[in-house]
Protein backbone atom coordinates (compact mmCIF):
# COMPACT_ATOMS: atom_id res chain seq x y z
CA UNK A 1 0.00 0.00 0.00
CA UNK A 2 1.50 3.33 -0.98
CA UNK A 3 1.40 6.44 1.17
CA UNK A 4 -1.35 8.15 -0.80
CA UNK A 5 -3.66 5.12 -0.57
CA UNK A 6 -3.04 4.85 3.15
CA UNK A 7 -3.70 8.54 3.73
CA UNK A 8 -6.94 8.35 1.74
CA UNK A 9 -8.13 5.32 3.71
CA UNK A 10 -7.14 6.89 7.02
CA UNK A 11 -9.03 10.11 6.27
CA UNK A 12 -12.04 8.11 5.09
CA UNK A 13 -12.02 6.06 8.30
CA UNK A 14 -11.92 9.17 10.49
CA UNK A 15 -14.42 11.04 8.30
CA UNK A 16 -16.89 8.12 8.21
CA UNK A 17 -16.68 7.62 11.96
CA UNK A 18 -17.56 11.28 12.52
CA UNK A 19 -20.26 11.30 9.84
CA UNK A 20 -22.14 8.21 11.02
CA UNK A 21 -21.93 9.26 14.66
CA UNK A 22 -23.31 12.70 13.78
CA UNK A 23 -26.07 11.17 11.66
CA UNK A 24 -27.06 8.90 14.57
CA UNK A 25 -26.95 11.72 17.11
CA UNK A 26 -29.01 13.97 14.84
CA UNK A 27 -31.93 11.55 15.34
CA UNK A 28 -32.29 13.13 18.79
CA UNK A 29 -32.89 16.61 17.35
CA UNK A 30 -36.31 17.71 18.56
CA UNK A 31 -36.63 14.57 20.71
CA UNK A 32 -34.21 15.38 23.56
CA UNK A 33 -35.38 14.77 27.14
CA UNK A 34 -35.72 18.53 27.72
CA UNK A 35 -34.96 21.69 25.78
CA UNK A 36 -31.43 22.42 27.09
CA UNK A 37 -30.33 18.84 26.47
CA UNK A 38 -31.86 18.87 23.02
CA UNK A 39 -29.81 21.99 22.22
CA UNK A 40 -26.68 20.55 23.80
CA UNK A 41 -26.74 17.35 21.80
CA UNK A 42 -27.66 19.20 18.60
CA UNK A 43 -24.67 21.52 19.10
CA UNK A 44 -22.38 18.55 19.69
CA UNK A 45 -23.77 16.87 16.57
CA UNK A 46 -23.06 19.96 14.51
CA UNK A 47 -19.40 20.01 15.63
CA UNK A 48 -19.05 16.35 14.63
CA UNK A 49 -20.71 16.92 11.24
CA UNK A 50 -18.27 19.78 10.68
CA UNK A 51 -15.33 17.53 11.47
CA UNK A 52 -16.71 14.87 9.09
CA UNK A 53 -16.95 17.44 6.30
CA UNK A 54 -13.34 18.60 6.79
CA UNK A 55 -12.03 15.02 6.84
CA UNK A 56 -14.00 13.80 3.83
CA UNK A 57 -13.09 16.96 1.91
CA UNK A 58 -9.45 16.10 2.57
CA UNK A 59 -9.99 12.46 1.57
CA UNK A 60 -11.53 13.59 -1.72
CA UNK A 61 -8.59 15.90 -2.35
CA UNK A 62 -6.05 13.12 -1.72
CA UNK A 63 -7.96 10.69 -3.94
CA UNK A 64 -7.95 13.31 -6.71
CA UNK A 65 -10.56 11.61 -8.91
CA UNK A 66 -12.97 14.51 -9.05
CA UNK A 67 -15.17 13.24 -6.23
CA UNK A 68 -16.33 15.76 -3.60
CA UNK A 69 -17.03 15.21 0.10
CA UNK A 70 -20.73 14.98 -0.79
CA UNK A 71 -20.05 12.22 -3.34
CA UNK A 72 -18.15 10.30 -0.69
CA UNK A 73 -20.92 10.75 1.87
CA UNK A 74 -23.93 10.13 -0.33
CA UNK A 75 -22.82 7.77 -3.07
CA UNK A 76 -20.91 5.00 -1.31
CA UNK A 77 -22.50 1.75 -0.14
CA UNK A 78 -22.15 0.16 3.30
CA UNK A 79 -19.17 -2.04 2.36
CA UNK A 80 -17.30 1.09 1.27
CA UNK A 81 -17.86 2.73 4.67
CA UNK A 82 -15.18 2.43 7.36
CA UNK A 83 -16.84 4.06 10.39
CA UNK A 84 -16.29 2.35 13.75
CA UNK A 85 -19.14 -0.06 14.59
CA UNK A 86 -19.89 1.77 17.84
CA UNK A 87 -21.08 4.85 15.92
CA UNK A 88 -23.80 3.01 13.99
CA UNK A 89 -25.39 1.32 17.01
CA UNK A 90 -28.98 2.47 17.68
CA UNK A 91 -29.38 5.35 20.13
CA UNK A 92 -31.61 3.43 22.55
CA UNK A 93 -32.66 5.62 25.48
CA UNK A 94 -30.78 8.73 26.57
CA UNK A 95 -28.60 6.79 29.03
CA UNK A 96 -27.35 4.50 26.25
CA UNK A 97 -26.68 7.43 23.92
CA UNK A 98 -24.75 9.21 26.68
CA UNK A 99 -22.78 6.07 27.58
CA UNK A 100 -21.75 5.59 23.94
CA UNK A 101 -20.87 9.27 23.69
CA UNK A 102 -18.69 9.14 26.84
CA UNK A 103 -16.72 6.20 25.39
CA UNK A 104 -16.23 8.07 22.11
CA UNK A 105 -15.51 11.51 23.65
CA UNK A 106 -12.85 9.97 25.88
CA UNK A 107 -11.29 8.19 22.90
CA UNK A 108 -11.57 11.24 20.62
CA UNK A 109 -9.89 13.61 23.06
CA UNK A 110 -6.91 11.26 23.42
CA UNK A 111 -6.87 10.51 19.69
CA UNK A 112 -7.13 14.06 18.33
CA UNK A 113 -4.67 15.37 20.94
CA UNK A 114 -2.16 12.87 19.51
CA UNK A 115 -3.18 13.58 15.90
CA UNK A 116 -2.52 17.29 16.46
CA UNK A 117 1.18 16.34 16.45
CA UNK A 118 0.86 14.51 13.11
CA UNK A 119 3.33 15.37 10.37
CA UNK A 120 0.37 15.76 8.01
CA UNK A 121 -0.48 19.44 8.32
CA UNK A 122 -4.14 19.17 7.32
CA UNK A 123 -4.90 16.33 9.74
CA UNK A 124 -2.99 18.15 12.49
CA UNK A 125 -4.97 21.33 11.77
CA UNK A 126 -8.35 19.57 11.86
CA UNK A 127 -7.27 17.82 15.08
CA UNK A 128 -6.22 21.06 16.79
CA UNK A 129 -9.60 22.53 15.96
CA UNK A 130 -11.43 19.43 17.22
CA UNK A 131 -9.65 19.24 20.59
CA UNK A 132 -11.32 22.44 21.76
CA UNK A 133 -14.76 21.13 20.85
CA UNK A 134 -14.30 17.59 22.17
CA UNK A 135 -13.22 19.04 25.54
CA UNK A 136 -16.74 20.47 25.87
CA UNK A 137 -18.39 17.31 24.56
CA UNK A 138 -16.56 15.14 27.07
CA UNK A 139 -17.41 17.42 29.98
CA UNK A 140 -21.05 17.07 28.95
CA UNK A 141 -21.18 13.26 28.50
CA UNK A 142 -19.05 12.49 31.57
CA UNK A 143 -21.22 14.69 33.80
CA UNK A 144 -24.36 12.90 32.60
CA UNK A 145 -22.83 9.46 33.21
CA UNK A 146 -22.25 10.58 36.81
CA UNK A 147 -25.78 11.91 37.16
CA UNK A 148 -27.39 8.78 35.74
CA UNK A 149 -25.13 6.46 37.70
CA UNK A 150 -25.77 8.19 41.02
CA UNK A 151 -29.34 9.29 40.36
CA UNK A 152 -32.36 7.07 40.91
CA UNK A 153 -32.48 3.30 40.76
CA UNK A 154 -34.09 3.56 37.35
CA UNK A 155 -31.46 5.95 35.91
CA UNK A 156 -28.73 3.68 37.23
CA UNK A 157 -30.34 0.55 35.75
CA UNK A 158 -30.72 2.23 32.39
CA UNK A 159 -27.10 3.40 32.38
CA UNK A 160 -25.91 -0.11 33.19
CA UNK A 161 -28.11 -1.52 30.40
CA UNK A 162 -26.76 1.07 27.98
CA UNK A 163 -23.25 0.14 29.00
CA UNK A 164 -23.93 -3.59 28.46
CA UNK A 165 -25.20 -2.90 24.93
CA UNK A 166 -22.26 -0.72 23.84
CA UNK A 167 -19.23 -2.12 25.65
CA UNK A 168 -18.57 -4.88 23.10
CA UNK A 169 -17.91 -2.25 20.41
CA UNK A 170 -15.20 -0.31 22.25
CA UNK A 171 -12.16 -2.48 21.59
CA UNK A 172 -12.45 -2.02 17.84
CA UNK A 173 -11.60 1.67 18.26
CA UNK A 174 -7.99 0.62 18.95
CA UNK A 175 -7.62 -1.87 16.10
CA UNK A 176 -4.77 -1.12 13.69
CA UNK A 177 -4.11 -2.48 10.21
CA UNK A 178 -1.81 -1.88 7.24
CA UNK A 179 -3.09 1.69 6.85
CA UNK A 180 -1.87 2.54 10.36
CA UNK A 181 1.44 0.76 9.82
CA UNK A 182 2.27 2.70 6.66
CA UNK A 183 1.32 6.05 8.23
CA UNK A 184 2.94 5.39 11.61
CA UNK A 185 6.30 5.06 9.89
CA UNK A 186 5.81 8.52 8.40
CA UNK A 187 4.76 10.10 11.70
CA UNK A 188 1.26 10.75 10.34
CA UNK A 189 -1.00 8.26 12.13
CA UNK A 190 -1.65 7.87 15.86
CA UNK A 191 -0.37 4.78 17.68
CA UNK A 192 -3.71 3.44 18.93
CA UNK A 193 -2.12 0.77 21.12
CA UNK A 194 -0.54 3.55 23.21
CA UNK A 195 -3.95 5.19 23.75
CA UNK A 196 -5.72 2.09 25.02
CA UNK A 197 -4.34 1.98 28.60
CA UNK A 198 -5.00 5.72 28.97
CA UNK A 199 -8.56 5.31 27.76
CA UNK A 200 -9.21 2.29 29.94
CA UNK A 201 -7.91 4.10 33.02
CA UNK A 202 -10.16 7.12 32.51
CA UNK A 203 -13.22 5.03 31.68
CA UNK A 204 -12.68 2.68 34.62
CA UNK A 205 -12.46 5.67 36.99
CA UNK A 206 -15.62 7.17 35.53
CA UNK A 207 -17.55 3.90 35.75
CA UNK A 208 -16.38 3.37 39.32
CA UNK A 209 -17.77 6.73 40.31
CA UNK A 210 -21.00 5.96 38.47
CA UNK A 211 -21.28 2.47 40.06
CA UNK A 212 -21.33 0.71 36.70
CA UNK A 213 -19.94 -2.82 36.60
CA UNK A 214 -17.59 -3.89 33.81
CA UNK A 215 -18.31 -7.55 33.07
CA UNK A 216 -15.48 -9.90 32.19
CA UNK A 217 -15.18 -12.13 29.17
CA UNK A 218 -17.31 -10.03 26.82
CA UNK A 219 -16.85 -10.98 23.15
CA UNK A 220 -15.54 -7.87 21.41
CA UNK A 221 -17.07 -7.06 18.01
CA UNK A 222 -14.89 -6.09 15.07
CA UNK A 223 -15.21 -5.63 11.34
CA UNK A 224 -15.40 -1.98 10.29
CA UNK A 225 -11.71 -1.75 9.35
CA UNK A 226 -12.60 -4.19 6.55
CA UNK A 227 -15.91 -2.50 5.75
CA UNK A 228 -17.94 -5.19 7.52
CA UNK A 229 -20.77 -3.66 9.52
CA UNK A 230 -23.68 -4.48 11.78
CA UNK A 231 -27.15 -4.59 10.20
CA UNK A 232 -27.82 -1.01 11.32
CA UNK A 233 -25.56 0.84 8.89
CA UNK A 234 -27.65 -0.03 5.81
CA UNK A 235 -30.71 1.65 7.33
CA UNK A 236 -28.74 4.76 8.28
CA UNK A 237 -27.36 5.10 4.74
CA UNK A 238 -30.76 4.43 3.17
CA UNK A 239 -32.20 7.39 5.06
CA UNK A 240 -29.17 9.65 4.77
CA UNK A 241 -28.62 9.05 1.06
CA UNK A 242 -32.21 8.85 -0.17
CA UNK A 243 -32.48 12.45 -1.36
CA UNK A 244 -29.19 12.72 -3.32
CA UNK A 245 -29.83 9.29 -4.86
CA UNK A 246 -33.38 10.17 -5.85
CA UNK A 247 -32.33 13.52 -7.28
CA UNK A 248 -28.75 13.18 -8.54
CA UNK A 249 -26.81 16.45 -8.77
CA UNK A 250 -29.65 18.37 -7.16
CA UNK A 251 -28.61 21.79 -5.88
CA UNK A 252 -30.12 23.92 -3.12
CA UNK B 1 -5.38 47.26 -3.82
CA UNK B 2 -3.31 46.84 -0.66
CA UNK B 3 -4.19 44.41 2.13
CA UNK B 4 -5.25 47.14 4.56
CA UNK B 5 -7.87 48.42 2.12
CA UNK B 6 -9.17 44.91 1.47
CA UNK B 7 -9.44 44.33 5.20
CA UNK B 8 -11.36 47.60 5.47
CA UNK B 9 -13.83 46.25 2.93
CA UNK B 10 -14.15 42.98 4.84
CA UNK B 11 -14.73 44.99 8.05
CA UNK B 12 -18.03 46.08 6.52
CA UNK B 13 -19.28 42.48 6.55
CA UNK B 14 -21.24 41.68 9.71
CA UNK B 15 -21.17 38.26 11.35
CA UNK B 16 -24.39 36.60 10.07
CA UNK B 17 -25.45 35.49 13.56
CA UNK B 18 -24.09 38.38 15.66
CA UNK B 19 -24.48 41.38 13.34
CA UNK B 20 -22.93 43.89 15.78
CA UNK B 21 -19.40 42.64 15.10
CA UNK B 22 -17.66 42.23 11.75
CA UNK B 23 -15.99 39.08 10.48
CA UNK B 24 -12.63 40.87 10.85
CA UNK B 25 -13.29 41.66 14.52
CA UNK B 26 -14.40 38.06 14.99
CA UNK B 27 -11.04 36.90 13.65
CA UNK B 28 -12.43 34.71 10.88
CA UNK B 29 -10.52 36.40 8.03
CA UNK B 30 -6.87 35.46 8.49
CA UNK B 31 -5.00 36.68 5.44
CA UNK B 32 -5.66 38.64 2.28
CA UNK B 33 -3.51 39.00 -0.81
CA UNK B 34 -4.23 40.55 -4.18
CA UNK B 35 -2.66 40.84 -7.55
CA UNK B 36 -4.38 42.94 -10.17
CA UNK B 37 -8.02 41.95 -10.19
CA UNK B 38 -7.47 38.66 -8.37
CA UNK B 39 -7.80 38.43 -4.63
CA UNK B 40 -7.15 35.52 -2.24
CA UNK B 41 -8.67 35.35 1.21
CA UNK B 42 -7.89 32.76 3.88
CA UNK B 43 -10.62 32.22 6.42
CA UNK B 44 -10.79 29.94 9.45
CA UNK B 45 -13.96 28.48 11.00
CA UNK B 46 -14.96 29.47 14.53
CA UNK B 47 -16.41 25.98 15.13
CA UNK B 48 -15.99 22.98 12.80
CA UNK B 49 -19.69 22.80 12.10
CA UNK B 50 -20.53 26.50 12.25
CA UNK B 51 -23.40 26.88 9.76
CA UNK B 52 -22.56 30.57 9.27
CA UNK B 53 -19.25 29.79 7.50
CA UNK B 54 -20.89 29.33 4.10
CA UNK B 55 -22.76 32.60 4.54
CA UNK B 56 -19.51 34.39 5.47
CA UNK B 57 -17.80 32.94 2.41
CA UNK B 58 -20.63 34.14 0.15
CA UNK B 59 -20.59 37.59 1.78
CA UNK B 60 -16.82 37.95 1.31
CA UNK B 61 -17.09 36.93 -2.34
CA UNK B 62 -19.97 39.33 -3.01
CA UNK B 63 -18.24 42.25 -1.28
CA UNK B 64 -14.99 41.82 -3.20
CA UNK B 65 -16.69 41.29 -6.57
CA UNK B 66 -18.65 44.50 -6.00
CA UNK B 67 -15.44 46.38 -5.31
CA UNK B 68 -13.41 45.91 -8.43
CA UNK B 69 -12.14 42.33 -8.26
CA UNK B 70 -13.13 39.78 -10.87
CA UNK B 71 -11.60 36.64 -9.33
CA UNK B 72 -12.05 35.81 -5.66
CA UNK B 73 -10.31 32.74 -4.22
CA UNK B 74 -11.41 31.79 -0.74
CA UNK B 75 -9.65 29.01 1.08
CA UNK B 76 -10.26 27.49 4.50
CA UNK B 77 -7.38 27.07 6.90
CA UNK B 78 -7.67 25.15 10.20
CA UNK B 79 -4.35 26.06 11.73
CA UNK B 80 -3.84 28.03 13.91
CA UNK B 81 -7.26 27.14 15.26
CA UNK B 82 -9.63 30.01 15.90
CA UNK B 83 -9.74 31.23 19.48
CA UNK B 84 -11.86 33.73 21.40
CA UNK B 85 -8.53 35.33 22.43
CA UNK B 86 -8.59 37.03 19.00
CA UNK B 87 -11.69 39.08 19.90
CA UNK B 88 -10.65 42.68 20.51
CA UNK B 89 -11.69 44.54 23.69
CA UNK B 90 -13.81 46.72 21.45
CA UNK B 91 -15.58 43.68 19.99
CA UNK B 92 -16.20 42.31 23.49
CA UNK B 93 -17.82 45.59 24.51
CA UNK B 94 -20.07 45.45 21.46
CA UNK B 95 -21.12 41.90 22.36
CA UNK B 96 -21.99 43.00 25.89
CA UNK B 97 -24.08 45.92 24.66
CA UNK B 98 -25.88 43.51 22.33
CA UNK B 99 -26.83 41.32 25.32
CA UNK B 100 -24.23 38.57 24.92
CA UNK B 101 -21.75 38.14 27.77
CA UNK B 102 -18.25 38.20 26.20
CA UNK B 103 -15.60 35.58 27.05
CA UNK B 104 -14.32 36.30 30.57
CA UNK B 105 -10.83 34.90 30.24
CA UNK B 106 -7.97 33.90 27.98
CA UNK B 107 -7.70 30.27 26.92
CA UNK B 108 -4.27 30.20 28.59
CA UNK B 109 -5.85 30.91 31.99
CA UNK B 110 -5.59 28.17 34.58
CA UNK B 111 -9.31 28.17 35.26
CA UNK B 112 -9.96 27.46 31.59
CA UNK B 113 -7.61 24.50 31.53
CA UNK B 114 -9.10 22.91 34.63
CA UNK B 115 -12.67 23.43 33.44
CA UNK B 116 -13.59 25.67 36.36
CA UNK B 117 -15.36 28.51 34.63
CA UNK B 118 -15.05 31.93 36.25
CA UNK B 119 -18.16 33.79 37.26
CA UNK B 120 -19.82 35.32 34.24
CA UNK B 121 -21.09 38.90 34.38
CA UNK B 122 -24.71 39.53 33.40
CA UNK B 123 -24.62 41.75 30.28
CA UNK B 124 -27.72 43.65 31.45
CA UNK B 125 -27.35 44.41 35.17
CA UNK B 126 -23.59 43.56 35.49
CA UNK B 127 -24.22 41.26 38.45
CA UNK B 128 -21.78 38.41 38.92
CA UNK B 129 -24.46 36.35 40.65
CA UNK B 130 -25.21 34.21 37.59
CA UNK B 131 -25.92 30.55 36.93
CA UNK B 132 -24.96 28.34 34.00
CA UNK B 133 -28.11 26.64 32.73
CA UNK B 134 -26.34 24.70 29.96
CA UNK B 135 -22.86 24.58 28.43
CA UNK B 136 -24.61 24.74 25.06
CA UNK B 137 -26.70 27.70 23.93
CA UNK B 138 -28.48 29.05 20.86
CA UNK B 139 -25.38 28.58 18.67
CA UNK B 140 -22.25 26.42 18.95
CA UNK B 141 -20.16 29.32 20.23
CA UNK B 142 -22.40 30.18 23.18
CA UNK B 143 -23.41 28.77 26.55
CA UNK B 144 -26.74 29.49 28.21
CA UNK B 145 -26.82 31.46 31.49
CA UNK B 146 -29.30 33.13 33.76
CA UNK B 147 -28.80 36.11 36.07
CA UNK B 148 -29.94 35.38 39.62
CA UNK B 149 -30.38 39.08 40.42
CA UNK B 150 -32.28 40.51 37.45
CA UNK B 151 -33.49 37.01 36.41
CA UNK B 152 -32.72 37.62 32.72
CA UNK B 153 -31.58 34.61 30.74
CA UNK B 154 -28.63 35.42 28.47
CA UNK B 155 -26.03 33.89 26.15
CA UNK B 156 -22.36 33.66 27.11
CA UNK B 157 -19.69 33.56 24.39
CA UNK B 158 -17.64 30.49 25.40
CA UNK B 159 -13.86 30.65 25.64
CA UNK B 160 -12.26 28.28 23.18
Amino acid sequence: MNLNDALFKYSIRLGDTSLILAQRLSEWTGHGPFLEEDLALTNITLDIFGRAKSLLEYAAKIEDKGRTEDDLAFLRTDREYFNALITEQPNGDYAKTIMRQAFIDCFDLLFYTALAKSKDETLAGIATKSIKEITYHKRHSFSWVMRFGNGTEESHTRLQQGFDEVWAFTEELFEMNEVDEVLLKEGIAVDLSALKPLWLKEITELLDKANVQIPEGVYMQKGSRKGIHSEHLGYILAEMQSLPRMHPNAKW
Amino acid sequence: MDSARILNLLSEIPDPEIPVISIVELGVSRKVESEGKTVSVIITPTYSGCPAMKQMEDDVRKKLLENGFDTVNISMNYSPAWTTDWLSEDAKLKLQKYGIAPPEEKTSDKSFLTGKIKSVTCPRCKSKNTLMVSQFGSTACKAFYQCKDCLEPFDYFKCI
